[in-house]
C-alpha cells in the first residue's frame, strides 16, 4: 500500500491511527480523578508532540541514515519560526504561505551551513554545526534585534501591515492564524461520562502534515538515495574509491533535514505566532539529538516516540507541585504521607530535570537502541515466552546508532 | 480561544468530527456556552502561577511561589491574613474570590519565552486557569502577556522591569505592579547627584539585550540631565560569565563612575569582577571611583557577598520598610517560611490580592470587567504607599526605593539599607513618553 | 599598546580555565576514548568543594544575643563558628579566610574518588559503545549531578571570596613604565594563572617522566599491545580518569573566588571547552592547552571597543568564528592526529 513494503505499511498505519486518535489516547484518565494530572490531551501539548516529532524525523534522516551528528539543528527550526512570523506580520495570517516560506528559508540556511560544515566529518562536523547555531543564537539575541526582536521574541502586533489581511480584527484585537478562515486555535471539547476530549483544528493540521512528513521520510529511507546514504554511513572511503562523490548526497539530505526543521518551526509559529532566540540555543539542538537517540536512531518511529517522551516530561512532570502530591497521598496516615512526599519531592515539579536526567541514563545504559528496542524486547519476550528471554534480549541489541 | 462543552448527546456528532478530521469543527463555533475563557462554574476558581523553577532564576521563582501560596492561603481565610488587613480596599474577607475557593496550578517558565508560553497554555487549556501570574524576566513577561491577550485571560505580571512591558508591548489584558527602568533612573539620579556631585563621568556596561538597552537609555538620560557626562557604553554578551576584559579598560577611560546595567547572574559576576579589580579603592579625577547597580535584587545580591557594600541601586520593595502593610507581610511570610520575603515575592503577593480584589469589586471573573476594575484603581496599604494603576498603560505608579549595600549587615538577609524613598510624583511620566511609545493596549479580550 | 597588554593579560587567565578543562577532557578522551559531557559538571563540583569546605569551617552553634533583634522582632541568634571556639577568634577567622586554598587539599581526594567511582560504575561499560551513547549517558549524568548540587545549594550563586591578602589588584603599568592605574590586574587572577601553569606542567611531567605515565602513553597509542605485554592497563586508565577529574576539580576550586559558583557553571563552560578541545585537535594534550590560551586571548581582544565599533557583536561569536576558520583550514585542529573521531 502507498508504495511501501508490508512492514512499513504496518508502521505507517499505526502512525496514522496514533496521530488521529491522539485526543483519546492522551487523555486516559477522567477529568476529575487525581490521575488527571497525567493527561496530555490538551491542544498545545498535542501540537508540540507532533511538531517536535516532525523535527526529530527530519533530524533522523540526517543522523540515522548518514551518521552525521549535527549539533546545530535548532538553528533551522529558529530560522523557520522567524520566517513564518514575518510572513504573518507582512502578508497575511494564513498559515500556508508562512509554512512554505519557513521551509524555503530553513532550506537556504541549510545549504549555506551544510556546504561549509560537510567539508569535515565526525566530531569536527558536530562542532562546526554547533558553532554556526550558537552564532545564530547569540546574534539573534543581540545585534539582530531589529529582525528578531531579541530577548522578547518576534510577535505579531496591531500595527503590522499584513497586506493581504487585516492589521486588526473588527473589535480591535490581533487577528489569529488560520487556514483559509479556519482558526488554528479553535478547539472543541467533548465530555463523555467524566472523560473530556479536546479536538483542536491546529492539532489536526499538524497531525496531517506530520503523517505526510513521515510518509516522505519512509520513502527516502527505502529509496536508492537512502541506500546511498547508508553506504556513506558504513564506509565513506570505499564509496570514494568506487568513484562516487558523497558530498552532493550528504548535502542533499542535510538540506532536506533542515527543511523538516524549518517546517517544524513554521508550524510552531502557526500554532502560536511567536519566535524567540532560545529556539536556536545549543540546548535546543541537544534536545532533538536526545529525542532521536532516546526513541531509537535510524528507526522509523523512534524519533517520534522520543519527541513525545521528552515533551511529556517537560510539560507534565514540571507541573506536579507539593500541593498535588498531598492530594494524591492524602489517603495515607499523616506521618507516612509526609515521608512519601519528602521522598518524591526532589523528583517532581522543579526537580523534573533530575528525573529526566536519570531516565536518559537508564535508557542509554539498558536500552542502547532506544525506546524502540524496549518495545521490540517486550514483543519478543511475549512471543517466545520466558525461557528464551535472555538469548533474545542479547540478540536484539541494535546496530550502533552512529 | 473558543471552547465549547457538549453533553453526551454530542457524541454522535463528535464521531463525525473525528472522522472528518480538520474541516468540521467550525460548526461548533457558534455553540460556545460560556461568556469568557475558563469561566469558573463550580465552587472553586483556578489561578495559574508560572515561575522559573529551573535555570538561573530558580531561587527567585521559588520565592515567588511561596508568596503565591501565602496569598492563596490568606484569600481562603487561612493564616493571619497578611496584607489583606492593611489593604485600603476591604472587599476581601477570607472566603475565597466571589465565594469560590481559590485553587492554583504551578508551572515552570525555565526563563524561556517558549517554555513559559507552553506552560501558560497548559494552565489555560488543561487546568482552566482564569488568571496567569508570575515570571522573573521581561522577555518571558512580554511573551506570556501576549499569550494571555490572545487567550482571553488576565495576566498579572511578576518581576519584570523593562520599559517595554507597559510600553511598546503593553496589552489590554496585562497589568504590572513592579516598577520599571525609567522609574529606577528617575529615582536614582537625584540621590547620585547628592552623593557623588554634578561633575561625574560615567562608564556603562550594558547587557546586550532589550532590558539592558532600556535600562541604560533611562539611566543615561537621567544622569545627563543633572550634568553627568557619559564616557562610554559597552555592550556585554548575555552569556558572559567573566567580565574582566570589559572592566579592565574602565580605569583608563577617564571615567569615575561605573554603571552596571546587568541583572541576575550577570550582575553578580560583573560586580564581583569590578570589586576584584580594586576599582573602588581607586581615585580618578581626584574623586573616589564609584560603582552603581541600577536594579538590585536582594536574592541575587547575596551571590556577590561583601562586594555590594556601599553600592547604590534601586528596588521595588524591601522587607525592612516600616509601614503597616510591609510589616504585616514580613510577619506572616517570615512566620511561615523563616526568612524575610524578596521584592519578587512581594510583587507577586500584591498582584494576587489586587486581582482578587478587582474581581470582587467587579462582581465577575470576566477579564474585561476585571480589567475595568483595575484601571485607574487607587489603593494603599500594600507596602508601597498610595499607588495608582494607571488606565493608559496598566502600570502601577508608586514610590521607588533607593537602596545601598549595607556596611555592617546583621544577618544574611540584611544586605541593603533604604537610603531614600523617592516620592511617586518624581518618577511619573506621560503615557506617550518616547521611551514608552509605539505600543497600543488594544481592546480587552474575554476569549470565547 | 597598554590596552593590548591588558587584554593579553585578561586572555591568559580566561585561557587558563579553558586550558585546564580542555586538558582534563583530552586526558579522558586520549586514554579512554570516551567523550565526557560530564566534564563541565566535574569543574562545577570542584568549585562546590570550595563552597562545601567553607560551609564546614563555618559550622556554627547559635548564641542568642538579647540586645539585637532579627527581622521578626525576636532576639537575634548569632552564629558562632566552632573553629572560633577551638582556635580562638583570630585564628578561627584566618582559617575561614583561607578556606579556598585549603579546599585544594580537600578537593583532591574528593575529586579522585568521584572520578574513580564514575569510571568504575558507569564509564567502564561504555568503552565499546558508540560515541553518541557516551555523549548521551555522560550528558544525562551531568544533568543529574547539577540537579543534585542545586537541590542542596540552591540556584543562586554563592560568594566564595579569596583570602584577604589576595584582594585588590597589582599595578603592572608602573612596572612597565606606564602611568599608574593603566594596567591593573587582580592578584587572585595572577594566582590562578600561575596555578594553572603549575598543574599543566605537573600533568605533562607526570606523563613524560614516570613509568606510570609511560605505560599510559603506550596505552593511548596501542591499548591491545600493552595489554598483551601483561600490563594491567585498565587499572591505570581508572587512575587517569581520577586524575582528569581532579584537574577539572582543581580548576573549579581556584575559579570559585573569580565568579561565585552556581550549579550551572559547568554547562556554561562545557560547550566552550569542547570547542577548545576540537580546535586544539582531539586527543592532543599540547593542542588543548595551546587552543585554550589562544581562544582566551582572542576572546579578550574581541571585547575591546575599538574592535566592536568596526564589527558590532563580534565578541558574541568570536570563539565560534575562530573555530570554524581553524577547522576549515586545519582539518584536525591545531595539533590533532589523523583518524581520531572522524568516523
Amino acid at each position: 500500500m502507498f508504495g511501501l513494503g508490508k512492514k512499513d505499511t504496518t508502521v505507517f498505519v499505526v502512525v496514522i491511527i496514533l496521530a488521529l486518535c491522539a485526543p483519546f489516547i492522551l487523555n486516559p484518565f477522567p477529568g476529575n480523578s487525581s490521575l488527571a494530572q497525567f493527561n496530555a490531551g490538551y491542544p498545545d501539548l498535542m501540537q508540540r508532540f507532533v511538531i517536535f516529532g516532525i523535527f526529530a524525523i527530519g533530524f533522523n534522516l540526517l543522523f540515522g541514515l548518514t551518521g552525521y551528528l549535527s549539533f546545530g539543528h535548532a538553528a533551522f527550526l529558529g530560522a523557520g519560526s522567524y520566517a513564518a512570523v514575518w510572513m504573518f506580520k507582512l502578508l497575511s495570517m494564513n498559515v500556508i504561505p508562512a509554512i512554505l516560506l519557513s521551509m524555503i528559508v530553513a532550506g537556504l540556511f541549510a545549504v549555506v551551513i551544510g556546504y561549509v560544515s560537510l567539508r569535515r566529518s565526525g566530531i569536527y562536523f558536530s562542532i562546526l554545526t554547533l558553532a554556526f547555531a550558537q552564532m545564530s543564537y547569540n546574534l539573534a539575541y543581540s545585534v539582530l534585534t531589529p529582525i528578531t526582536n531579541g530577548e522578547t521574541g518576534l510577535q505579531i502586533t496591531l500595527d503590522d501591515p499584513r497586506i493581504l489581511g487585516a492589521s486588526a480584527t473588527a473589535d480591535g484585537g490581533i487577528p489569529v492564524t488560520n487556514l483559509f478562515g479556519l482558526e488554528m486555535r479553535h478547539f472543541t471539547t467533548v465530555d463523555i461520562a467524566g472523560w473530556s476530549f479536546n479536538f483542536s483544528v491546529g492539532y489536526y493540521l499538524c497531525a496531517v502534515i506530520m503523517i505526510l512528513a513521515f510518509y516522505v521520510a519512509v520513502r527516502i529511507f527505502r529509496s536508492p538515495f537512502g541506500m546511498m546514504l547508508r553506504a556513506i554511513k558504513s564506509n565513506q572511503q570505499r564509496l570514494y574509491y568506487t568513484g562516487l562523490n558523497a558530498r552532493p548526497y550528504t548535502l542533499a539530505v542535510f538540506v532536506i533535514s533542515g527543511m523538516y526543521a524549518g517546517l517544524a518551526g513554521g508550524l510552531l509559529a502557526s500554532m502560536d505566532p511567536l519566535a524567540g532566540p532560545e529556539r536556536m540555543q545549543w540546548t535546543a539542538s541537544g534536545e532533538v539529538v536526545l529525542m532521536t537517540i532516546l526513541g531509537g536512531a535510524g528507526t522509523l518511529i523512534g524519533p517520534v516516540l522520543g519527541a513525545g517522551f521528552i515533551k511529556y516530561f517537560e510539560n507534565i512532570f514540571s507541573k506536579i507541585n507539593d500541593g498535588v502530591l498531598h492530594g494524591w497521598f492524602s489517603f495515607l496516615p499523616d506521618g507516612l504521607e509526609n515521608v512519601v512526599i519528602t521522598l518524591l519531592h526532589p523528583f517532581v515539579g522543579k526537580g523534573w530535570h533530575l528525573t529526566l536526567g536519570l531516565m536518559f541514563m537508564l535508557v542509554v545504559i539498558f536500552l542502547p537502541g532506544g525506546l524502540v528496542e524496549g518495545g521490540q524486547r517486550i514483543a519478543k519476550a511475549l512471543r517466545r515466552g520466558r525461557t528464551e528471554d535472555n538469548g533474545a534480549a542479547r540478540k536484539a541489541s541494535h546496530e550502533p546508532a552512529e | 480561544m473558543s471552547k465549547s462543552t457538549l453533553t453526551r448527546r454530542g457524541v454522535l456528532r463528535t464521531g463525525a468530527v473525528a472522522g472528518a478530521g480538520v474541516a468540521l469543527p467550525t460548526i461548533f463555533t457558534s455553540s460556545a456556552a460560556s461568556a469568557f475563557t475558563n469561566e469558573p462554574t463550580g465552587g472553586s476558581v483556578t489561578l495559574g502561577f508560572n515561575v522559573p523553577q529551573t535555570g538561573p532564576y530558580a531561587d527567585e521563582g521559588a520565592d515567588e511561589l511561596r508568596a503565591f501560596e501565602l496569598a492563596v492561603e490568606h484569600l481562603n481565610g487561612g493564616g493571619d491574613g497578611g496584607m489583606m488587613n492593611t489593604f485600603s480596599s476591604k472587599t476581601l474577607d477570607g472566603t475565597g474570590i466571589l465565594g469560590k475557593k481559590v485553587e492554583y496550578v504551578t508551572g515552570d517558565t525555565q526563563t524561556k519565552s517558549d517554555a513559559a508560553r507552553a506552560s501558560a497554555k497548559s494552565m489555560i487549556e488543561k487546568d482552566g486557569a482564569v488568571m496567569i501570574s508570575g515570571g522573573s524576566s521581561s522577555g518571558v513577561a512580554v511573551a506570556v502577556q501576549g499569550l494571555c491577550q490572545e487567550a482571553g485571560v488576565i495576566f498579572m505580571a511578576g518581576l519584570t522591569h523593562s520599559n517595554d512591558t507597559t510600553g511598546k508591548d503593553k496589552k489590554a489584558n496585562g497589568f504590572r505592579h513592579f516598577f520599571n527602568a525609567y522609574m529606577s533612573a528617575a529615582a536614582l539620579a537625584p540621590v547620585l547627584e547628592k552623593m557623588y556631585g554634578k561633575d561625574r563621568k560615567a562608564y556603562h556596561l550594558t547587557a546586550d539585550y532589550t532590558w539592558g538597552w532600556t535600562q541604560q537609555e533611562s539611566i543615561q538620560a537621567a544622569t545627563e540631565a543633572m550634568g553627568w557626562e557619559t564616557v562610554n557604553n559597552v555592550l556585554t554578551p548575555l552569556a558572559q560569565t567573566d567580565f574582566s576584559s570589559y572592566i579592565a579598560p574602565v580605569l583608563n577611560s577617564g571615567a569615575d563612575v561605573l554603571v552596571l546595567n546587568h541583572y541576575g547572574g550577570n550582575m553578580v559576576n560583573s560586580l564581583t569582577n569590578a570589586v576584584q579589580f580594586g576599582l573602588r579603592d581607586k581615585q580618578v579625577n581626584g574623586k573616589n571611583f564609584e560603582i552603581v547597580v541600577p536594579l538590585y535584587s536582594r536574592l541575587m545580591a547575596r551571590g556577590a557577598g561583601e562586594n555590594v557594600k556601599g553600592i547604590f541601586g534601586s528596588t521595588n520593595w524591601h522587607w525592612s520598610l516600616q509601614d503597616e502593610g510591609s510589616k504585616a507581610f514580613v510577619q506572616s511570610f517570615g512566620t511561615k517560611y523563616g526568612f524575610p520575603p524578596s521584592q519578587a515575592a512581594h510583587t507577586c503577593y500584591v498582584q494576587t490580592l489586587l486581582y482578587a480584589d478587582a474581581v470582587q469589586r467587579a462582581g465577575s471573573f470576566n477579564p474585561c470587567e476585571v480589567g475595568a476594575a483595575l484601571e485607574g484603581f487607587e489603593f494603599d496599604g500594600l507596602g508601597n504607599g498610595p499607588t495608582l494603576y494607571r488606565a493608559d498603560d496598566h502600570q502601577c505608579f508608586k514610590d521607588v526605593l533607593v537602596v545601598r549595600g549595607k556596611e555592617n549587615p546583621e544577618s544574611e538577609f540584611d544586605l541593603l539599607e533604604v537610603v531614600e524613598v523617592t516620592p511617586r510624583a518624581q518618577v511619573e511620566y506621560a503615557p506617550d513618553h518616547p521611551m514608552f511609545s509605539g505600543g497600543n493596549l488594544g481592546s480587552c479580550n474575554p476569549g470565547a | 599598546m597598554d590596552a593590548i597588554i591588558l587584554q593579553i593579560l585578561n586572555g591568559l587567565d580566561k585561557g587558563s580555565a579553558y586550558a585546564l578543562i580542555a586538558l582534563g577532557l583530552t586526558l579522558i578522551f586520549g586514554t579512554l576514548g570516551v567523550v565526557n559531557f560530564a566534564h563541565g559538571a566535574l569543574f562545577m563540583i570542584g568549585a562546590f568543594c570550595a563552597v562545601t569546605l567553607n560551609r564546614i569551617l563555618t559550622l556554627s552553634h547559635q548564641v542568642v544575643d538579647e540586645s539585637r533583634k532579627d527581622f521578626l522582632g525576636n532576639p537575634l541568634k548569632v552564629d558562632v563558628p566552632y573553629v572560633n571556639d577551638w582556635f580562638g577568634e583570630a585564628a578561627g577567622a584566618t582559617i575561614i579566610d583561607w578556606s579556598v586554598p585549603l579546599a585544594i587539599l580537600f578537593s583532591i581526594p574528593v575529586m579522585i574518588a568521584i572520578g574513580v567511582i564514575m569510571e568504575r560504575g558507569l564509564i567502564k561499560h561504555f568503552y565499546r559503545r558508540p560515541h553518541a551513547d557516551q555523549i548521551l549517558v555522560t550528558f544525562g549524568l551531568a544533568i543529574v549531578l547539577q540537579e543534585i548540587i542545586k537541590y542542596f545549594y540552591g540556584a543562586n550563586p554563592i560568594p566564595t571570596p579569596a583570602p584577604d591578602v589576595f584582594r585588590g589588584s597589582f599595578d603592572f603599568g608602573v612596572l612597565l613604565g606606564f602611568d599608574p592605574n593603566v594596567i591593573i590586574y587582580p592578584y587572585w587572577r595572577l594566582v590562578y594563572f600561575a596555578f594553572a601553569a603549575l598543574i599543566v606542567g605537573a600533568v605533562f611531567a607526570f606523563l613524560q617522566f614516570t613509568t606510570f605515565g609511560m605505560v599510559v602513553r603506550a596505552g593511548m597509542a596501542d591499548r591491545e599491545t600493552v595489554g598483551l605485554l601483561g600490563i594491567n592497563i585498565d587499572r591505570r586508565f581508572t587512575i587517569m580518569f581520577g586524575l582528569a577529574a581532579a584537574v577539572a576539580g582543581l580548576a573549579g576550586v581556584m575559579y570559585a573566588p573569580i565568579n561565585s559558583p552556581n550549579y550551572h557553571m559547568g554547562m556554561d563552560f562545557l560547550v566552550l571547552s569542547f570547542v577548545v578541545v576540537v580546535v586544539g585537535g582531539m586527543g592532543s594534550l599540547p593542542g588543548a592547552v595551546l587552543a585554550g590560551f589562544v581562544l582566551g586571548v582572542l576572546e579578550s581582544f574581541a571585547s575591546m571597543n575599538e574592535i566592536k565599533s568596526i564589527l558590532p557583536g563580534i565578541d558574541q561569536i568570536i570563539i565560534y568564528l575562530v573555530a570554524i576558520i581553524i577547522l576549515l583550514t586545519r582539518p584536525r585542529g591545531l595539533m590533532g592526529r589523523k583518524g581520531v573521531m572522524e568516523d
